[in-house]
């Protein structure tokens, strides 16, 4: 009745929606700092994958002592700890991780770095947007699609920006990011939009925090993931199209150059979805415990039910493809990218062409 | 393809001795073809596929695809009536659909296979592992192997200290940091991370634990349906029900006894705004006892609170309108007066039903006959001349009852189940207005209509409210969320945690001085492992530091090359 009481907060609304719309344009300003990165890496000649890989370099590989990399301790070690040595497992490709976008050119860097600050500032924006749009329906901004879509977004960056701040390699992820939640956020504005309201009686609930909050926070990460297990792919077979004496084209050449291994980014894209899915297998028996509160069963085989279930069994297979010989590699990619097209499937899908017990006002 | 298979050509026996067991992860080996003869060779065969990580791979992936289905055609447990309607206008399909029983995917014989093959593979696999899990944490971690230098990471110096003595140290020190230590001649074995393995089995034995408990849970459940209006009560009883469906192992017996009255309910609706009309509060009061002779208590019934008595939940599911309607025969006598509930067909309540009166009616000529009247209900009307008897609105702003008359018989008499719902008008005839036409009125609470040639009145008296309310019954899912719960916890230490096993050797060499040499092997390739190597060496290397003369790192025996990443 308290949540009745308390009207909308138009203007509060209101202002989230030009939050939102700035952050957009913001957004827009880091996609093309980023095509300025790429299109400036292009110029430097790096050619240090085909180096590593081409059929004569391989046989001098061969001939000479194994090459130990060191990590820890590199030629500036003080005289108080022991170097490390590493050696990577046989049989994978050692290849050097790409340049990155920049291809160490100082221009591209710098269009680099404008970009992640535009980043960073477009992602405090829409921030701002999703806590106004919180306040002015005074509950969790998880009630429809288009709040879903924000949060969706603001968390992918986040994510991405925390993994920058951690010193990870990730900016190779900068331009795929940003095209991706300028789409996200233009399928909310255009199509998903919903005045700001309250919820229908069902939704009335603290595991709407908890559910909801972990299903989008899921999603972004998985998108996370996904992203990597694509690049992955291209990567791979450019590696093995190398090995191989062929000679990629020329613009393949220059992108997949610049772009981490593929041995790297398949541990990425493998490490997000690992890390993400006890907490997906959190949501989903959240959920259930919720619809057994709501309605009457944990598990009744609801849409959103059966392609949540679909989900994690999609992912559990590629956690477990990735550990299994002849699985292993491109096809556990395909099992990732299958996973979170489950994943997708079951927000868009399963929201807007089926109809189930989570069909709720202005979807 | 890559080439992440490939053997290194030479590995020495003693580094897979290292490797050896770091894990109870199935050994991939493609099972042989069928070896012996007759039933026992392929029965053989047939397990090690069955429990192959490659199969249980294929089975888990089909349950993924063999689920989908259920969510895109409609399920009988789920929503028995958009069945029967995807059956009409999917005439040509259902035959098909029938026989490879989609409208029941998650208890047909092929889902069911699926997952009962996959849980039998799953044992299978956790069964051997248990054992070689229990032999390791009764074991000890294996010694080192000769070339140390030959393992993932590897670092080494050289030291005045004797060897007895950094062992001593390394082995206080591993131990410290909790690894399972154990010294042999010259060299100190230690590993960690027993929890991965543990969690792993956790892991896979509170998914059999989930899968027992949804059985149990659907072999014993009860759900049953039933509409109070207000002031009514309900007992729990099977024949109280308007509907109840039960699992193939309940028995009546185990329906808790308890009853309860709804005293009260209240909604809410938005008043404005794009979302008029979508409800934002559900409340039922109830007073409730439990037991044959309980003492009343009250509660309130929310959306999401359902009211729990011994095990059984009643759930708020619905609410609407129920009309008072009164009628008298010719001479003026009260025959029938009742609240007849209607059901609701939109989200503003636009309620249809039917009021029946079976007995107690005379006509004029003083026959028994039934009357039955086909009813619609709408709480706010958009006013007469609108052109739709549709509610503009949920909450009761402008309610308005239309009724049309007939009578005969109702049918009910034949001992059939009706829906009480609907009028069956086969057996009954129209009451005409003047112009011929089927009799109906639209009244307003009040109001009377007098039925042509005096065959009586009926009277729109008031309106109840009534709500409906789910009771269910399912055992186990205590069990459930325990085994959920320590599922999500076996998967968290299964992915977090990492395996690894650590070696140090210090040797005295030929000039006197000790080489420390420590290394490091993980089951996968982790960039921790080399830190905690770098870590737990510099620990060590304080204790038992290189001679001042030389750098520690020079001591070393292995040729470095300064690599692109340095």
């Amino acid at each position: 009745m308290t949540l009745l009481a308390a009207a909308t907060n138009e203007s509060l609304a209101d202002l989230s929606n030009k939050l939102v719309y700035a952050s957009m344009a913001v957004y827009m300003l880091a996609f093309f700092a980023h095509i300025t990165e790429w299109v400036f890496g292009s110029r430097s000649k790096v050619g240090r994958t085909a180096a590593a890989l081409t059929p004569a370099a391989a046989a001098a590989a061969g001939a000479a002592p194994a090459v130990q990399v060191r990590t820890k301790g590199g030629g500036t070690a003080v005289l108080d700890r022991p170097k490390v040595v590493t050696r990577s497992a046989s049989g994978v490709r050692d290849v050097p991780d790409g340049p990155g976008a920049a291809g160490g050119t100082e221009k591209g860097d710098l269009y680099g770095r404008i970009a992640v600050s535009l980043t960073v500032l477009g992602f405090l924006i829409e921030a701002a947007g999703v806590v106004s749009r919180a306040l002015s329906v005074e509950r969790a901004p998880w009630g429809n699609m288009y709040e879903f879509n924000l949060t969706f977004s603001t968390v992918a960056v986040g994510a991405y920006l925390l993994l920058l701040a951690l010193k990870k390699n990730v900016r190779w992820l900068g331009l795929i990011l940003v095209t991706s939640v300028l789409l996200d956020l233009g399928i909310a504005t255009t199509w998903l939009y919903t005045a700001s309201d309250q919820l229908v009686p069902a939704l009335h609930s603290y595991w709407l925090w908890i559910h909801v909050s972990t299903a989008i926070f899921c999603g972004a990460v998985f998108y996370i993931g996904a992203a990597g297990a694509v690049l992955y792919l291209f990567r791979d077979s450019y590696e093995s199209h190398l090995e191989a004496g062929k000679t990629p084209g020329r613009f393949r050449t220059s992108v997949l150059e610049r772009m981490p291994s593929a041995a790297t980014l398949d541990k990425f894209s493998y490490r997000i979805n690992a890390a993400v899915f006890p907490l997906w297998t959190f949501t989903i028996v959240a959920g259930a415990i919720w619809a057994g509160d709501a309605w009457g069963r944990y598990w009744g085989w609801d849409p959103k039910e059966v392609w949540s279930f679909v989900t994690w069994v999609a992912y559990a297979c590629y956690l477990h493809a990735r550990a299994t010989a002849g699985w292993k590699g491109r096809k556990a990619a395909y099992l990732a990218l299958f996973a979170f097209a489950c994943w997708i499937w079951n927000y868009y899908g399963v929201n807007i062409l089926l109809s189930g017990k989570h069909s709720y006002a202005g979807v | 393809m890559s080439t992440t298979d490939k053997a290194p050509a030479e590995a020495p026996n003693e580094d897979e001795a290292a490797r050896a067991q770091l894990s109870t992860a199935p050994v991939e080996d493609s099972p042989a073809a069928p070896v012996g003869i007759g039933v026992i060779g392929w029965a053989r065969w047939f397990w090690r596929q069955l429990t192959s990580m490659r199969v249980a791979l294929i089975l888990l992936f089909l349950l993924s695809l063999g689920s989908i289905p259920g969510s895109l055609i409609p399920q009988t447990q789920v929503d028995a009536m958009k069945v029967a309607e995807w059956k009409k206008t999917h005439e040509f399909w259902v035959p098909v659909a029938e026989k490879l029983q989609l409208f029941d995917v998650y208890s047909s014989v092929w889902f069911s296979a699926i997952y009962i093959l996959l849980f039998v593979s799953l044992i299978g696999c956790i069964v051997p592992r248990t054992w070689q899990f229990v032999g390791q944490l009764t074991g000890r971690p294996p010694g080192a192997p000769r070339r140390l230098d030959r393992l993932p990471a590897y670092t080494t110096w050289r030291t005045d200290k004797a060897p007895e003595e950094v062992l001593a140290s390394a082995k206080g020190l591993l131990g410290g940091r909790r690894f399972r230590t154990e010294a042999s001649a010259g060299a100190v074995a230690a590993e960690k991370g027993y929890l991965r393995e543990a969690g792993n089995l956790a892991f896979h034995i509170a998914l059999i634990v989930m899968l027992v408990a949804f059985a149990c849970g659907q072999l014993f459940k009860s759900e049953g349906g039933k509409l109070v209006l207000r002031g009514k009560g309900f007992s729990n009883t099977l024949t109280q029900y308007d509907d109840f469906k039960s699992g193939s192992l309940f028995s009546a017996d185990d329906l808790t006894p308890f009853s309860f009255t709804l005293d009260k309910f209240d909604a809410s609706y938005e008043k404005a705004g794009p979302q008029k009309g979508t409800a934002r509060d559900f409340k039922a009061y109830v007073t409730y006892s439990e037991g044959a002779e309980g003492a009343p208590k009250k509660a309130e019934i929310e959306v999401n609170k359902p009211l729990e008595i011994d095990g059984s939940k009643i759930y708020l599911l619905g609410h609407g309108y129920a009309p008072v309607i009164s009628v008298t025969d010719p001479t003026g006598k009260v025959v029938y007066r009742d609240a007849v509930p209607m059901l609701p067909f939109d989200g503003n309540l636009s309620s249809s039903g039917a009021v029946k009166v079976p007995d107690g009616y005379r006509n004029k000529n003083g026959d028994k006959e039934q009357l039955g009247f086909n009813a619609m209900f709408v709480p706010t009307f958009a006013g007469a001349g609108k052109g739709t008897m549709l509610s503009q609105f949920p909450d009761l702003n402008f309610p308005v009852l239309a009724l049309s008359a007939y009578h005969g018989s109702l049918g009910v008499d034949a001992g059939l189940p009706q829906n009480v719902y609907q009028l069956n008008t086969s057996k009954m005839q129209e009451f005409k207005d003047p112009e011929g036409q089927l009799f109906k009125q639209r009244l307003l609470p009040g109001e009377t209509m007098t039925l042509p040639d005096g065959a009586g009145t009926v009277k729109f008296e008031g309106i109840e409210r009534w709500a409906t309310f789910s009771v269910t019954h399912q055992p186990a899912s205590g069990l459930a969320l325990a085994g959920a719960v320590i599922a999500i916890g076996g998967l968290a230490a299964s992915l977090f945690v990492q395996r690894r096993r650590i070696w140090v050797r210090a040797v005295r060499g030929a000039d006197g001085v000790t080489v420390v040499e420590m290394a490091g092997l993980g089951r996968s390739e982790s960039a921790k492992l080399p830190e905690e190597l770098s870590a737990l060496s510099a620990a060590l290397y304080e204790t038992a530091p290189s001679p001042a003369r030389s750098a520690p790192a020079d001591a070393g025996t292995t040729t470095e090359e300064e690599g692109e990443r340095a």
